[in-house]
């Protein structure tokens, strides 16, 4: 690894004003940044540091954390969303991996920092994927639309209060006339006449 | 029916019959191939199971050739519309096949992206369990289906 994390993460410290939490080492090196200053600290590091590939853009929902084992929940007061982006700078010359890298940014409520796209094209549909499962918005991007789900769906699917057993009601009524079908005890095809 | 059909030249007994057995060993499939079981689908096939001894073994990739729809994988909700224009796209006389569990009834994908079996959205004739189906329990399905082919049984 040709490059230096230790002076990177200096120059983050300065920029955000306090240092940054930190854990992890080498290629698993992750900083907890303010959301709010999440874009300018992508900057940075790509403008300034060679982090010039967003390899991965997704969120996580600590809802219930700990419930059942009573663990502290890694989420600062209130807080639920984390975003987490994770960064690689790419030898320009050689296209080898230098070094890696994941900011974590905890999301106030489900209103998410301002978009990435402008640094990194790739975050167009990273956010839009953050969105639709997770429902975590970008403050410049109000008519975000969904990329995986379709539009009639309702509801964001990864969140922790999504019901497992949640039916859209895009085929049919889910109280339609019985249908002949295979139960769990059929182990030999069957016709339907 | 009083009429006298017994003088020579009249068959009409037996045309069902015939229609009915030429049907059932030209049947031509589009396999609407999905997920995994597609390799299930592959092995039945090719040469070591050989669909084609059954009278199968033609793909068309055109809904309008087709007289067997083959629904080999999982549906999404997302590809749902599309499986159902593919069916209505089909001429009559056509027939339904749900190959594997997931196409039976959503099988472990029991959440909100899957579609809880294509009955609900198509009239299944034959519905083949398993995850993915023995080579063996597709071709005794296909039987099956040939049996309801030659009695003219359809449901669309």
């Amino acid at each position: 690894m040709s490059l230096e994390l230790s002076s990177v993460k200096a120059d983050l410290d300065a920029f955000c004003g306090a240092p940054l939490a930190a854990r992890g080492t080498g290629f698993d090196t992750v900083w907890t940044v303010p959301a709010a200053q999440a874009h300018g600290a992508l900057e940075r590091l790509k403008s300034r540091h060679g982090f010039n590939m967003l390899a991965d853009l997704t969120c996580v929902d600590l809802q219930g954390f700990g419930k059942e084992t009573g663990a502290p929940s890694p989420a600062p007061a209130g807080a639920r969303f984390k975003l987490v982006y994770r960064l690689s700078a790419l030898d320009p010359a050689t296209g080898l991996l230098n070094a890696r890298l994941a900011l974590d940014a905890w999301v106030d409520g489900d209103a998410g920092p301002v978009s990435a796209g402008d640094l990194f094209p790739c975050a167009d549909w990273l956010e839009r994927e953050v969105w639709d499962m997770f429902g975590v918005s970008f403050s410049d991007r109000p008519d975000i639309t969904r990329i995986l789900m379709y539009p009639e769906f309702v509801g964001h699917p990864l969140r922790k209060d999504y019901p497992i057993k949640k039916r859209q009601p895009l085929i049919g009524p889910p109280d339609g006339p019985p249908r002949e079908r295979l139960t769990e005890a059929d182990l030999r095809p069957r016709i339907v006449e | 029916m009083e009429q006298d059909l017994s003088a020579p030249g009249i068959m009409t007994s037996q045309l069902d019959a015939a229609i009915g057995w030429a049907r059932k060993y030209s049947i031509f499939q589009y396999p609407f191939v999905t997920a995994c079981c597609g390799m299930e689908f592959m092995s039945v096939a090719c040469s070591h199971y050989d669909i084609d001894r059954f009278g199968a073994g033609f793909p068309r990739f055109s809904p309008r050739q087709a007289d067997v729809l083959m629904v080999v994988g999982t549906i999404s909700h997302k590809i749902a519309p599309v499986l159902r224009r593919i069916y209505d796209q089909m001429a009559a006389p056509k027939w339904v096949v749900a190959f594997g569990v997931c196409t039976c009834t959503g099988g472990f994908y029991d959440n909100y992206s899957t579609v809880q079996g294509i009955d609900t959205i198509l009239p299944v004739d034959l519905y083949i369990p398993g995850c993915p189906p023995r080579p063996e329990t597709v071709l005794e399905g296909l039987m099956l289906l040939q049996k309801k082919i030659q009695a003219q049984g359809r449901r669309a």
